[in-house]
């Protein structure tokens, strides 16, 4: 289980720090898939980093924690940020943006594979023995084990992905992380690379976590999702009930501009653009965008609340409702 | 004008692969016809996968590749021509679009220095006075400005933007044609169907025919009046859009059309993955057959031929999901 209590992190600049995760509270559980969807630069990957422990100056956590906890072979662990690296393909992986170029161009991936596995984990095997146990590993994910005596040129990109997978996969972690695990990949390789994930996640029944800007990637993958918006989640709950009942101006509008196989209906983009997370504006970040925004908007910050048991919602419009 | 915008003729394009001396060879685009009518402007959609032929079928009609065979006539004049073409004519007709604005524009230049470029090199307008006027309102179009775009460097702006920025010096010239290669591939999902919707009304005021390169069918079917599907190099299906979305007549197109991620039904069954490009493309029988749920024997052993369809209509298949004319079932 991962735990976020009042994460707040931010990137240190010459002009001050930009604060790109802004007080985030959820709790992912066990066996569960959970989807983060947002536009580009609303903080995902930022969060994900943070959640990874994979900080770097000038990222830094200002406040709050990152707790890992969970069983492994019956023993039980429990990390907190700035501790997690420890925990690192054992426990928890995490499968980059652009996964395709993180390999190394001019190392054999068996190698690339042999540098990741930790020296525990071989238990005493030779490399040949773990070489093998790898080989098996992809043919069970329907990889043909050639991959490994390719470079990273010799392999589309998907097969680049799909190896990456594997990689992440090998250890059977608790909690894998996929940072837009399919962007760059034409729609039939997504959707295989996706089943991938699920049948392994279905299998070895631990957690995973995917950020995605594609909302249809959500419907079909996740079992709860969280809407990001310019640092902080605008939504979250269970995915039939957001797709159903979406509150929040934004996730509607989200849902609103997919594109339909089947359907020719004039269909609108959300207008504008997120504000600068720099110089964000006073109260709610996404009234400028808003067509329901009001003067309260503009000056008070919603609250991120409970509209219904296990829905949650950071929206002055739906204080109202709940009035009346 | 009569005849076709754009025609191409039986185009094959062949590229060796390996070291200088490897004899192998693959025919990334393999005997494609395909015309752009120039009665009125259409929207032309040409989906595949990666690795397919699209980006090269963009490159030949953009005159980047030579086809080894075939010819390609726009506006009855062959490429090939060397002394009756007119390469400045040739570039007011015919536009690009690339898929990451990113990197078609460098990002030590300021946007507006291509929009003036365009302008002034290809004589569209007189000076820069005139110049001016003309991207301002170009930019408008697009639902920008020049106020905006002006002293600004890629990075200032996001890829929504860019990408508007960069269909704006396409319509500088007033073109007939504009190839788009992929030009929402790199777009936020949100901001997709501000772009999609701009090539739309950008049909019908300025009279310009697309030929929208994508993997997405969604949008491809949203916002195109033909499609063209494109598999290993062969043209496997061809004909209105509303058509093939309702009934694809092509077991490929089929797979492209379920594996987009939608909303509404789940996935349900398991899709076949592309093997090595490569060896798809040495294959001598339908390229198709190893992935494909209705393949028999006939399939595995020779090439199929063009079948008619309904509706003006054509499929590269033995055993089409749509009954071909004069069928008796």
């Amino acid at each position: 289980m991962l735990e976020l209590t009042n994460l707040s992190a931010s990137y240190q600049t010459i002009h001050g720090p930009v604060h790109v995760v802004n007080d985030v509270n959820f709790v992912v559980q066990d066996n569960e898939i959970f989807g983060i969807a947002g536009e580009s630069g609303c903080g995902k990957t930022t969060l994900l980093k943070t959640m990874y422990d994979m900080l770097e100056y000038p990222l830094v956590i200002d406040k709050g924690n990152v707790r890992l906890s969970g069983t492994k072979d019956g023993e039980s662990f429990a990390y907190d940020s700035g501790h997690i690296r420890k925990a690192w393909w054992k426990h928890i992986s995490y499968i980059p943006q652009a996964a395709q170029s993180v390999l190394n161009p001019i190392m054999k991936l068996k190698y690339q594979f042999l540098d990741s596995i930790p020296e525990d984990e071989r238990k005493n095997e030779t490399q040949e023995q773990t070489l093998q146990r790898v080989a098996g590993y992809l043919e069970e994910l329907s990889l043909s084990p050639d991959v490994l005596e390719a470079y990273p040129f010799q392999l589309s990109g998907g097969m680049r992905q799909r190896a990456i997978i594997a990689l992440a996969t090998f250890m059977t972690p608790n909690l894998i992380l996929a940072d837009e695990p399919t962007t760059a990949l034409d729609v039939v390789v997504q959707r295989g690379i996706l089943m991938m994930l699920m049948r392994l996640q279905r299998k070895n029944r631990n957690t995973l976590v995917i950020v995605s800007h594609d909302m249809g990637v959500h419907y079909q993958m996740t079992d709860r999702i969280g809407i990001m918006y310019s640092g902080s989640f605008a939504e979250m709950g269970r995915t039939e009930e957001i797709f159903k009942n979406p509150v929040h101006p934004y996730t509607r509008m989200l849902i609103d501009a997919l594109p339909k196989v089947g359907d020719r209906s004039q269909k609108v983009g959300i207008p504008g653009r997120p504000p600068a997370l720099s110089n964000p504006p006073p109260g709610c970040r996404f009234a400028a965008r808003c067509p329901h925004a009001t003067d309260r908007c503009r000056s008070e910050v919603p609250a991120f609340a409970e509209v219904r048991p296990g829905h949650f919602a950071a929206c002055h419009l739906l204080e109202k409702e709940a009035k009346s | 004008m009569n005849g076709p915008l754009l025609e191409l003729n039986q185009v094959t394009k062949v590229f060796r692969i390996g070291g200088m001396l490897s004899r192998k060879r693959i025919k990334a685009i393999d005997n494609v016809s395909l015309s752009i009518t120039s009665e009125k402007p259409i929207i032309l959609s040409v989906v595949g996968e990666s690795g397919c032929g699209k980006s090269t079928l963009a490159k030949m009609i953009l005159r980047i590749h030579t086809p080894e065979m075939g010819t390609i006539r726009l506006n009855g004049r062959d490429y090939a021509d060397r002394k009756g073409f007119d390469s400045m004519q040739f570039r007011k007709a015919v536009q690009p679009i690339f898929q990451n604005p990113y990197e078609s524009f460098s990002p030590r230049k300021t946007v507006d220095t291509y929009l003036y470029n365009t302008a002034l090199r290809l004589k569209i307008a007189p000076n820069r006075e005139a110049a001016r006027q003309l991207i301002d309102d170009t930019l408008r179009d697009v639902g920008m400005s020049l106020a905006v775009v002006q002293g600004k460097y890629p990075t200032q702006f996001s890829g929504g933007e860019l990408q508007r920025v960069s269909i704006a010096r396409a319509l500088l010239t007033k073109p007939k044609l504009i190839i788009a290669d992929e030009p929402v591939a790199a777009i936020d999902a949100s901001m997709k169907m501000n772009i999609v919707n701009l090539f739309r009304e950008l049909k019908e005021k300025y009279h310009v025919s697309f030929l929208y390169i994508t993997h997405d069918l969604s949008t491809a079917y949203y916002v195109s009046d033909l499609i063209a599907t494109l598999y290993r190099g062969s043209l496997i299906e061809y004909g209105p859009a509303k058509d093939i979305m309702d009934k694809p007549a092509h077991p490929y197109t089929e797979l492209l059309m379920n594996a987009v991620p939608r909303v509404g039904d789940k996935w349900a069954v398991d899709v076949a993955m592309p093997d090595m490009e490569e060896k798809e493309y040495a294959l001598t029988c339908c390229k198709f057959a190893p992935r494909c749920p209705y393949a028999t024997e006939e399939c595995r052993q020779s090439c199929p031929d063009v079948v008619s369809l309904p509706g003006e209509r054509k499929v590269l298949c033995y055993h089409p999901l749509v009954k071909p004319e004069g069928a008796t079932t």
